[in-house]
Order: structure tokens, then sequence, then C-alpha cells
């Protein structure tokens, strides 16, 4: 029917999204459980904040930015 | 958006701390030089933080050296700030230095905005159609096939939308204004853009399908 998946996917929601706010509430402990335990369980304990951050550019960056914040202080 | 602790089964009870994040709180939570040597150990760890994630991000900041370094210098002071006035909500779900980075790396995103949306580049302009290809990747060799669907969004931002979805949707979709510029231009927050932004592009998927122009997914049955 289409053949313009960037339009398709970009109107694409996902119902479990939490939002940003909610997402922020816990970036810190997401984040501690992907690099302890890995993105599959952070994923499967928190799917909605896991589909928010997949969707959300702004708080996507920050998502990374903390990853990369914790694991370069731990690496000093 | 799904409802909030039902989906992230936060628990709000307060956790044991381990001993450097104990030692923090304790150091922060002094008086005298103790507090004082604290503060600063936890500036000089933020300023680190603020520099790191601007190297990270500089291939896409139209940003650079003095005026970089000065947006770290402001979010670490405001994150200092930020955590100091908050220290009784650390409830040790996660390190003390995890959360208290998280302070750091939302100023600077916060800075950032203002920094782009002050940029003349980056202006709500009237609403230009003909970027939406480009903003895409829509290759003009192919506009037979695509321009349907292009004009269908462009009825269905007009007639489904309300005024504010519209003026949101089109700043970001069309015109590509960062969201984070985009809330300091509008004075609101990012959970409301963002949420302006899912309803609005929740109800153009909708009538994109009803009008035959994209394929209907599971999870549109729950959507409409």
């Amino acid at each position: 029917m289409t053949g313009w998946p960037s339009i398709d996917r970009f109107l694409q929601t996902d119902p479990r999204d939490v939002g940003c706010d909610e997402a922020i509430a816990i970036l810190h402990i997401y984040v501690e459980l992907v690099l302890d335990r890995g993105a599959v369980d952070a994923q499967r304990r928190y799917d909605g904040v896991a589909a928010h951050l997949a969707d959300c550019g702004p708080c996507g960056e920050d998502y990374l930015g903390l990853v990369e914040a914790v694991r370069s202080e731990s690496s000093r | 958006m799904a409802p909030d602790k039902a989906t992230t089964g936060r628990e709000m009870i307060i956790h044991d701390l381990d001993g450097p994040s104990a030692q923090w709180l304790q150091e922060l939570q002094s008086s005298g030089e103790q507090r004082e040597r604290a503060l600063t150990r936890l500036h000089q760890l933020l300023l680190r933080i603020a520099r790191t994630e601007v190297g990270r991000r500089s291939s896409h900041l139209q940003l650079a050296g003095p005026e970089l370094d000065d947006i770290c210098h402001q979010a670490a002071a405001d994150a200092l700030m930020g955590i100091v006035s908050k220290l009784d909500q650390f409830r040790g779900e996660s390190r003390f230095t995890t959360w208290a980075y998280k302070f750091v790396i939302l100023e600077l995103s916060n800075k950032i905005g203002r920094h782009i949306w002050r940029n003349p580049s980056v202006q709500l302009e009237p609403e230009d159609w003909n970027r939406l290809p480009d903003r895409f990747g829509l290759d003009p060799a192919d506009e037979s096939q695509w321009r349907d669907l292009v004009l269908a969004l462009r009825a269905a931002v007009g007639q489904t939308l309300t005024v504010r979805q519209r003026e949101v949707f089109i700043a970001i979709a069309v015109d590509g204004v960062p969201l984070d510029a985009l809330v300091v231009r509008l004075g609101t927050n990012r959970n409301a853009i963002y949420k302006m932004m899912f309803d609005a592009r929740r109800k153009l998927r909708a009538a994109l399908v009803a009008g035959g122009h994209l394929e209907p997914i599971q999870d549109d049955a729950g959507q409409s």
C-alpha cells in the first residue's frame, strides 16, 4: 500500500509509552538496570519506559548521555 | 499513553544505600568545611560529566569553544543547586552519582534547547510543506508515488488536529524544529509537547489508514 516507511514509522505510536515525565523520573534506575543486568531485562521490567526512550528523541538522547556518564566515570 | 505506575512498576520505598552513596549524603547534609568540600567535589564531577556529554553530542550541536563551555558551567551549577534542594528525594534506588548525573544531563538538554531557539536559523516560520519530502527522505524522482500520501497527510493535519496540535506538528515534522527548542518557544515542558505530538501522530495515522493511504497495524484498533 505504501512505499514510504519513514512517514509510516513517524506516525506510529506505542500505547505502552509512559511519556517524558515518568521516563525521566526513573531514568537513573533504568540506566543502572541496563548496565547491571542488560537492556533486555530493563526493557522487560519497564516496557513503558523502553517504549518511550525508543520513540522520544530528546529523552533517548538523555538516556544515552546518562549511560555514557556512568560508564565513563566508572572506568576512571 | 499508558498509566504511570502500572507500567513502570516503581516502588516508592527507601532502599539501603551503598557505601559511597551514604557518604555523599552524609557529607552534603553536614555543615561547615566538610559540606563545602563535598559541594566542590560534586560540582567538579558534574562539570566533567557536562563536558563529556557535550563532547558526545558535538556532532549535531552548532556550538563550540567558550560558548559551549559556558553552557557546561551553567548546567553544572544549576544541577548542583537542584541536587542540594532535592537531597531528601533521593531514595537510594540507584547509586547517588547516577541520580546526580541525571540532573546535569537534563540541565544540559534544557540549556542546549534554549541556545538552539535563540539561533536565528531556528524560528517558527509560515508552514512550508515543500520541506516535508526532504525531511522524510522522499526522493523527488518518485514523487508520483508519494504525492497522494503527502497530500492526504496535509489534509488530515488541517482536518483532524486542534490548532495547538497543528502548530506543534508542523514545527517539528515539517519545519524540523527540535522538540526541546519548541518547549522553550512555547513556554511549556517536554512532556506536554511530546504528548501533543503523540496524540497528533495517532490521529493522523488513523485518518490515513481510514483513507486507505497506510496499512492498519495491530495497535491501531486500540488507538482510534
